[in-house]
């Protein structure tokens, strides 16, 4: 059992951050990397990625938007209960170097998978600009921590609520005008990281994307997280989940996403319905 | 051994009571129900005890066949199968899941005139009567050594790695990186073919035998081989088996409704998603369902789609009846239940509709040609023979390779050209000093009870080692 030691609610609960429990995970895991989670017996085993991990203290966090049954189902999980499966490191680590200039885009929850590769991408030595964005100010999270990870942090809202108005891209294009840049990394909804993308190759800048794919063991052995990436197959999990954001397929990633997202609904209303009567 | 005299075939091959075909597709239950203490004694008479046993020649691990049958019709149910677990560790699981016809069944005498004695039948009659009424009486354990061995992988040769060298005296750890034990035994054989539970009772007898066993443990990501010996372990078994699908590179392959079998299985077996929305986990609902495949792995997932309500289920299959690997057994059963067989076909583009969801598939017939390496005669298209089959889910059973995860993080391990770790075959030893490997990361996909013969191998030779040193 992996023991939930700290939990916080962002972006108007919304976003669950939770502490657990884990220590063999905490000593091993790299930036980029992710771990499988599973609540209970009959549990899905969901995907997410190590937002903060602590050797020390053995803990690893993870920080997950409530999208669907499962993730609803974490987000009643309280101070002391546990997941009674948490399986990783898993996925390759982030290849971090100093390449001199980098910035780091994130959106949505995103921003907290990119949280720990902007800062070892600051501690290798890189100028850091970051970038980070949502559709409104209260769905914004973990700003002040993006502000020490980095030199130079920008927000944007698609509502122009805070920071600057619109999207992640138009501040990006600021600076790929302003200044000479080395590399991007880009984290978020399918579609930012499409548009990042196109926008980075009309630069010349190579970039960097996490891809989330649908996950069953998360160890290369059933095919279902499979991603177009240079017109080759490849396996998010082991093969990524970071890829070359220039050759990823990102039309074929979104209809996959919703390879069960019938089954899915009516399941979330099922359980939303229950849990509320 | 009580002996016979060479008594004439009159009683008739018993079959086992089964489900009904049109009852049992619409559930997960187990097929066959097993036979009673008549019908098991009435087939164990048909044995002729013969003086040189070929079926035992025929058994890898060699079950002393007509040792065991005859404490069957002597009513002695217990030495039954204290004489089966001399040599094979999980009776339950081989009587059910073994390819008989081929191995023990196919060699026994009586199969030249007419029909072999239910090896495997007997088998399991044994180990379910045990399971059933017996005392559960633990085996005896050497004293102990003081050695600590891990065993990556619960699969069924890991299993018999760890069974024996407990007994030995040995510390054991089973190390899985998925969050339930058993291998292929739990994510790949579904349940109306072999039961959870069964595994789940062996596995719990180790564990009272004082096997630990800890899940959730991904070797060469949660710790490296290399970090093992530094946790002090004296010996490693890799059991990985052989887990990465195959798919047949054709356009398409990513269309949603396109899944290998190891995902549809896991799906169904491990996260028990034939009772969602009662679970978590959802499975593809296929309408009109194809397989790619022959083998064992393609009848479950032609069975379990069908089991999960299916309109129609093909076995799409490149080659011809002759050459389909799958058990005698399973591709009988599988045909009762309606399942339709597309022989000499090969799909060569799968076609889909605009929001990325399969539609269809096309297919070449073929003919056979020249035998190939295998021996067996080469399937060629036949000229302008395209045609379309609708579908809605298509299971990729085409087989499965090595999983590089382990072994990439491990670069000192030798490996052969297609991946699998090259181990003595007589010892299971590796080119690694301290590290066994046997069962499917050896031999590539293969059988339960060859992955358990070679852990059994490898068990006498790291208890060698142990004792003696490498
Ligand atoms: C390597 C990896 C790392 C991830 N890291 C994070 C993270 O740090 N924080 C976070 O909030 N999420 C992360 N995700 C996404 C997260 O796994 C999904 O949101 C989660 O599986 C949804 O489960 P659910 O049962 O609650 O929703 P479901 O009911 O399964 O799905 C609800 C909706 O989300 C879509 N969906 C299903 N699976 C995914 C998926 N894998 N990714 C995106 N959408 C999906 C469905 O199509 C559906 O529309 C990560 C995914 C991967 C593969
Ligand atoms: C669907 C299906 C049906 C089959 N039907 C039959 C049949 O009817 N009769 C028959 O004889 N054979 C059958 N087989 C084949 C048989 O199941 C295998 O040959 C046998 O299970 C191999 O045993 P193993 O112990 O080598 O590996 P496996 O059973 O594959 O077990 C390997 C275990 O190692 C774990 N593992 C992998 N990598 C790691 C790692 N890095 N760290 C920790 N753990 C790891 C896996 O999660 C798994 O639990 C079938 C196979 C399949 C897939
Ligand atoms: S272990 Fe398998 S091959 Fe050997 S006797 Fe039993 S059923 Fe036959
Ligand atoms: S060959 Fe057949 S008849 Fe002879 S001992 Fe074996 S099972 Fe019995
Ligand atoms: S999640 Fe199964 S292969 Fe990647």
């Amino acid at each position: 059992m992996f023991k939930i030691v700290r939990r916080e609610e962002m972006a108007q609960g919304t976003v669950i951050l939770n502490e657990i429990e884990a220590p063999l995970i905490a000593k091993k895991a790299n930036p980029g990397q992710f771990v499988i989670l599973k609540a209970h017996e009959d549990g899905e085993r969901i995907p997410l990625t190590m937002a903060d991990t602590d050797p020390e203290k053995g803990t690893i966090t993870i920080i997950y938007m409530v999208v669907g049954k499962s993730t609803a189902h974490f987000r009643d999980l309280a101070v002391g209960d546990a997941y009674q499966d948490v399986i990783g490191p898993l996925g390759k680590a982030t290849h971090i170097e100093n390449v001199g200039k980098v910035v780091c885009v994130g959106g949505g929850t995103g921003v907290a998978v990119l949280h720990p590769i902007t800062r070892a991408m600051k501690a290798a030595g890189n100028d850091v600009t970051c970038i980070i964005g949502a559709r409104t100010k209260e769905l914004l999270i973990l700003e002040e921590q993006m502000k020490s990870a980095s030199h130079d942090l920008r927000i944007c809202t698609d509502d122009g609520s805070y920071g600057r108005k619109g999207f992640v891209t138009e501040a990006l294009k600021e600076v790929l005008d302003d200044e000479t840049v080395n590399q991007v990394v880009a984290i978020g909804p399918v579609p930012m990281m499409k548009f990042v993308s196109k926008l980075t190759k009309e630069y010349k800048v190579p970039t960097m994307v996490s891809l989330n794919p649908i996950m069953v063991d998360g160890t290369g052995m059933c095919g279902g997280c499979r991603v177009t990436v240079g017109n080759k197959t490849r396996f998010a999990c082991v093969d990524g989940p970071e890829f070359d954001g220039h050759l990823v397929d990102y039309d074929e990633l979104m209809l996959r996403l919703q390879a069960y997202g019938k089954e899915e609904k009516e399941c979330y209303e099922e359980y939303c319905t229950l849990r509320d009567a | 051994m009580a002996k016979r005299p060479g008594q004439k075939e009159k009683t008739p091959r018993q079959a086992m009571p089964e489900q009904p075909a049109d009852v049992r597709k619409h559930n997960f239950e187990e097929v066959p129900t097993g036979y009673t203490i008549e019908l098991a004694q009435a087939e164990a008479s048909r044995c002729l005890q013969c003086k040189k046993p070929s079926c035992v020649a025929g058994c890898p691990v060699s079950v002393d066949i007509p040792g065991f049958i005859s404490l069957i019709t002597m009513g002695d149910f217990t030495g039954a199968i204290r004489n089966l677990w001399s040599k094979n560790a999980l009776p339950a699981v081989c009587g059910r899941v073994c390819p008989q016809e081929i191995q023990c069944e196919g060699r026994c005498i009586l199969a030249r005139k007419g029909e072999a004695v239910a090896v495997g039948n007997l088998e399991r009659f044994a180990a379910d009567y045990e399971r059933a009424y017996g005392s559960g009486a633990l085996p005896p354990k050497a004293p102990a050594t003081g050695k600590r061995v891990a065993v990556v992988g619960s699969g069924p040769s890991g299993l018999t790695v760890a069974g024996d060298l407990i007994a030995k005296g040995h510390e054991v750890t089973i190390l899985e990186a998925f969050h339930k034990p058993g291998g292929v035994l739990v994510y790949g054989i579904p349940e109306f073919r072999l039961p959870k539970e069964i595994v789940a009772q062996e596995v719990n007898f180790l564990e009272r035998q004082g096997v630990n066993l800890e899940c959730n443990q991904v070797v060469g990501r949660t710790m490296t081989l290399d970090e093992l010996f530094e946790q002090n372990f004296d010996a490693v078994y890799l059991g990985v088996g052989a887990g990465l699908p195959r798919f047949m590179n054709i356009p398409g392959e990513n269309l949603i409704g396109i899944l290998s079998a190891n995902e549809y299985l896991t799906r169904a077996n491990l996260m028990k998603a034939y009772k969602y929305p009662e679970v978590d986990t959802p499975i593809p609902i296929g309408k009109s369902v194809c397989v790619l495949g022959a083998g064992n792995v393609a009848m479950d997932a032609a069975r379990t789609a069908m089991r999960l309500g299916a309109d129609n289920v093909r076995i799409v299959y490149r080659r011809s009846e002759d050459e389909m690997p799958a058990r005698k057994a399973e591709i009988h059963h599988a045909r009762e239940e309606g399942i339709e067989f597309h022989l000499l076909t090969n799909p060569i583009n799968y076609i889909g509709d605009e929001i990325g969801r399969l539609t269809g598939m096309e297919c070449l017939k073929m003919e056979l040609g020249e035998p190939d390496e295998s021996g067996r005669r080469r399937p060629v298209p036949i000229e302008g023979s395209a045609f379309l089959i609708a579908c809605d889910l298509v299971i990729v059973a085409v087989g499965s390779g090595a999983n590089p995860l382990l072994t990439q993080s491990t670069p000192d391990l030798t490996l052969n050209q297609w991946g699998y770790i090259s181990a003595d075959p007589e010892t299971g030893k590796t080119t690694k000093r301290g590290v066994w490997a046997g069962g499917d990361i050896v031999t590539g996909a293969a059988t339960v009870i060859l992955a358990m013969g070679a852990g059994r191998k490898a068990a006498d030779s790291i208890h060698d080692y142990l004792t003696w040193g490498w």
